[in-house]
């Protein structure tokens, strides 16, 4: 019940309820207090307009239409109700059939209402009306009846779900019978949901009612709801439309108060929050160059990547979060950088940021971005360039294709938007990039779509796909994280030959410091959106300088780690980018960290061999093992 | 969904004709069709049966003379053990015979032959109306309100789309009626003739519809637009048009598909309902007259007809799904 409190307070939940309330009230008091009205004969104002003495007008009797409208709120609501009632209680009994008389009598009842189900309610009002004859009582059993079929059904999904929760079995371990379970176990589980479901079918219900009352088959004269007036109402619609339109309205306004209610409620029992984290929209202009940026032509003619001061903001609340916070990197031909750290660091993001790919409501600044001399911080005008000469490799292969259309398409597409490359020219360039990346079979494969490739063969489809143009870049976001360990070495094989054949630089994002001293020239070291550490991937092992590098590198296990003694981790919560500490971002998990680090943040330095760090105690000896234990212990 | 075929897992095998996807589909999607036909067919029989009392003293009313009932019975079968009955009624449905109406003692099919076409055109005319309105509607409104953009313009839509999915077709029409016909006149109140005839009941049909609909397109498409597989998309640097009509719409649509295929049901039931506010000379205003004058024959043929054309709606949506996402034709039933 208590989601029935908070739905009530949502603004959905107010009107509803509020109609609701309103609607109820209504059919409760309207008849004693103004059913004298509805009923006395005025035989002055027969069929009479809008007036000061009736509001509505009046009927061929010279009934007034306002308070008939009020009155028959009653029947019109116990009679969806009833309606209602009926559709839960037999859908109860349908979809509670395979619990209680088992598999073999149960599925051919469920079978049955599945099939049923797919009929439209108001066929088998219809079907269920001429079985149950015209008037309200035959009209009530048909609208439940036909109702039943979608009870039933959700029941069924209901109680299959709850009948796997471990109270059921244990109940039923313990000798409990069917009826019993269902009674005690499973109908309290799955009676809020079930009310939720009955309150929007009641809407629905009562618009059906309506409908029947409308085409004559429902109540009959004299007695009347609002379908019944309704249809008394349309044969003058031209004398005065109000007969017609206001229980029109009335049936409006009483569906919607049942189904925003039932709306409501629901929407509190599964409250989603939308996240913009991994967002992704149409790119948003970014902000003009800052003042005295250095936008000098480049001389250095094998750059392909120059990254000054990135930083990425998203907003959070009526504030904004930073999770890259000013990162500086150079990418030249056919290298390959590594960027490493944990989640959260930045490094997928600025990953994304540098491809281009963040959207609103990301906002990327940087004091300069270009890729092969062009500025990409002015907006979309590099679609071409990007499109053939920087290619991504995204982390799940089994995600990152469109299930819709064929691998070969997907491949052939690029060609066609950028190379202006005709249908037959992309397709064979296609079957040669999946031929390249060593799919078995290309030609057949091309025609396949994604989900009839395995993992790993789709990760190498995506590699084509980067090489249906002429890459000079290749972002590779995670590209192996999501597959097993024989297929990442095929990717990251790939990955190298590709680079050495053609010169392709290669951006390397992983949390995996392994792969990355495999693989990479070159490794940054992010940590809470900077990077703490620029250096040469073969020093990683023992040439480490940042305190953090040094940590992530003896986390991961060798064959020489003693397999008894628990996996070496960093201790302590990464940074979360909403609460970035002063100082060092990592003082709060460094065994060198003093007060020194906790107040000022060390700037990312270079050294004469042109690696960088950012640290105070940079290089300084690390106490040993025991007594990082014993720190923490301390702490 | 990681599910690899063994068929297409193993290249080079050739695979035997009963293990194709598309057949085993097919096999699967036709068997489904002929048991609901079958159900179909046998409530249409027991409808009649379930009616408390005598139906043909229930049609002829309680004044007619003994004799006469006995002989109507006799006639229409009814004398015969209820098995018979059932099978005489399957051999006379597959040679095409639905006995004849009561009322007007003309074969069934010949009125129901006269009446299909006007309401078939009506529900289709409408559904195609509604998807017209609903798609494009759906997903511009999720690719300019996504990640809170535009709230305004979502607000107007989500409340607008809310009121107009929830007022029923039939106060829809009469609203229309008021409006279009009796105070402006730019449109006829009733019939079927001119062009312009279609308009309000085929508007009064389509707009609740189009509002759902419009709603579950924006939806399915906000979380199109969050996959990974746009952003390989957008990674290739494609028109916004290109993403947003070859990568993002089939995927969102194939999901509303199925949804669109309960609407065109509910719609050709809606017809009923909108054929009564506007006389409209199709089936939907002659089932009501069969049913208050227990018309039995023609109220079985208009079911089953009604009927038939729901189960044909909702294979060729599954068909149409099968199509556009190939994944569908793998799964169990």
């Amino acid at each position: 019940m208590k989601n029935w409190s908070r739905a009530v307070r949502t603004p959905l939940g107010l009107t509803g309820f509020g109609l609701l309330a309103l609607t109820l009230f209504t059919a409760v008091f309207a008849p004693l207090l103004w059913g004298h009205q509805a009923t006395s004969f005025d035989t002055d104002n027969m069929l009479a307009g809008a007036s000061a003495q009736h509001w509505f007008g009046t009927d061929n009797l010279g009934r007034d239409i306002f308070f008939r409208v009020l009155v028959a709120t009653r029947l019109s609501i116990a009679l969806a109700v009833s309606a209602t009632a009926i559709s839960v209680a037999v859908g109860i009994v349908l979809g509670s059939a395979p619990m209680l008389l088992g598999r073999w009598l149960g599925r051919p009842i469920i079978g049955l209402v599945n099939t049923v189900v797919a009929f439209p309610g108001l066929l088998l009002v219809l079907f269920f009306a001429v079985v149950f004859g015209v008037g309200a009582q035959g009209a009530v059993l048909a609208v439940g009846f036909a109702g039943a079929p979608v009870f039933a059904r959700l029941c069924h999904t209901l109680m299959a779900g709850v009948a796997g929760r471990d109270f059921v079995a244990a109940a039923r371990v313990s000798g409990v019978g069917s009826g019993r379970i269902l009674i005690r176990h499973v109908l309290p589980n799955i009676a809020e949901p079930l009310m939720v479901n009955a309150t929007i079918g009641a809407g629905g219900v009562l618009l059906s009612f309506a409908g029947l009352s409308f085409l004559g088959l429902g109540v009959q004269s004299p007695a009347y709801d609002w379908g019944r007036m309704m249809q008394d109402g349309l044969t003058g619609i031209y004398v005065h439309p109000l007969a017609a339109l206001a229980p029109g309205a009335a049936v409006i306004i009483a569906g919607l108060a049942f189904n925003l209610s039932g709306e409501a409620v629901a929407r509190s029992l599964g409250v989603q929050i939308d996240v913009p984290w991994r967002a992704a929209v149409t790119p948003r202009r970014r902000r003009a160059p800052a003042a005295g940026a250095r936008t000098g032509p480049d001389t250095d003619t094998d750059l392909v990547l120059d990254v000054r001061d990135l930083r990425v903001a998203f907003p959070h609340g009526d504030a904004e979060i930073s999770p890259v916070r000013g990162v500086t990197f150079q990418v030249h031909r056919g290298e390959a950088v590594g960027i490493v750290g944990e989640s959260g660091s930045g490094k997928s993001l600025t990953a994304l940021a540098v491809a281009d790919l963040l959207e609103f409501p990301a906002r990327v600044d940087a004091e300069r971005l270009t890729f092969l001399g062009a500025d990409l911080r002015d907006g979309t005008g590099h679609r071409h360039l990007l499109g053939t000469s920087l290619a991504v490799v995204f982390q799940d292969p089994m995600t990152s294709f469109n299930p819709a259309h064929r691998v070969g398409a997907q491949l052939a597409e690029a060609a066609r938007a950028h190379q202006r490359a005709t249908r037959a020219q992309a397709w064979q360039r296609a079957v040669d990039r999946l031929r390249a990346v060593r799919i078995p079979d290309p030609r057949r494969r091309a025609r396949q779509y994604p989900f009839e490739f395995s993992g790993g063969m789709r990760q190498r489809a995506m590699i084509g796909m980067g090489l249906m143009g002429t890459p000079k870049l290749i972002v590779a976001d995670e590209p192996t994280t999501a597959l097993d360990v024989t297929v990442q070495r095929q990717v990251l094989d790939m990955l190298q030959e590709v680079r050495a054949a053609d010169g392709v630089a290669v951006i390397l994002i992983s949390h995996d410091v392994s792969v990355i001293a495999e693989v990479c020239d070159r490794v940054l070291v992010m940590y809470a959106g900077r990077v703490v550490e620029d250096l040469p991937a073969g020093e990683l092992a023992d040439g480490a300088r940042h305190p953090y590098t040094r940590a992530l590198v003896a986390a991961v296990p060798d064959m020489r780690s003693d397999i008894d003694a628990p996996l070496a981790t960093i201790p302590g919560q990464p940074v979360d980018p909403a609460h970035v500490p002063a100082g060092c971002a990592y003082a709060a998990r460094c065994p060198l960290a003093d007060d020194r680090c906790r107040a000022q943040d060390p700037p990312l330095r270079t050294a004469a061999d042109r690696s960088r760090v950012a640290c105070w105690h940079a290089g300084e000896p690390l106490p040993i093992l025991s007594d990082l234990a014993a720190l923490e212990v301390d702490a | 969904m990681s599910a690899t075929p063994a068929a297409a897992a193993e290249p080079g095998r050739a695979t035997a004709w009963w293990q194709n996807r598309w057949v085993r589909f097919a096999a699967r999607r036709l068997l489904r069709l002929l048991v609901s036909l079958w159900v179909l067919v046998t409530a249409a029989f027991f409808m009649v049966h379930l009616v408390p009392g005598d139906p043909v003293r229930a049609a002829l009313g309680p004044l007619a003379a003994a004799d006469v009932v006995a002989a109507r019975r006799h006639a229409l079968g009814l004398d015969d053990r209820l098995l018979v009955q059932y099978w005489h009624f399957l051999r006379d449905l597959c040679t095409g015979q639905l006995g004849d109406s009561i009322g007007t003692q003309l074969p069934v099919g010949q009125i129901i032959g006269q009446r299909l076409p006007a309401t078939a055109e009506l529900a289709l005319l409408a559904f195609a109306v509604a998807m017209a309105i609903a798609i494009p509607l759906g997903a511009a409104i999720a690719a300019l309100t996504r990640h809170g953009r535009a709230r305004r313009t979502e607000l107007a839509f989500a409340g607008s789309s809310v009121v107009l999915g929830a007022v029923p077709d039939f106060v829809l029409g009469v609203l229309l009626v008021f409006v279009f016909a009796v105070q402006l006149h730019w449109l006829p109140v009733a019939g079927r003739d001119a062009p312009s005839s279609y308009v309000l009941p085929v508007l009064a049909l389509a707009i609740g519809p189009a509002a759902i609909l419009s709603r579950i397109v924006r939806v399915e498409m906000l979380a199109v637009l969050d996959t990974d597989y746009l952003r390989t998309a957008r990674a290739k640097r494609l028109s916004g048009l290109r993403i947003h009509l070859v990568h993002a719409l089939p995927n969102a649509v194939t999901a509303t598909l199925t949804l669109s295929g309960l609407l065109l049901g509910s719609l050709v039931a809606g017809t009923v309902l909108v054929e009564n506010v506007f006389a409209w000379p199709g089936l939907g205003s002659s089932i009501v007259g069969s049913i208050t004058n227990k018309d039995f024959p023609l109220v079985q043929g208009t079911v089953l007809v009604y009927g038939i054309g729901v189960l044909l709606i909702n294979t060729v949506v599954d068909v149409a799904l099968a199509v556009l996402d190939p994944r569908s034709t793998i799964g169990v039933d």
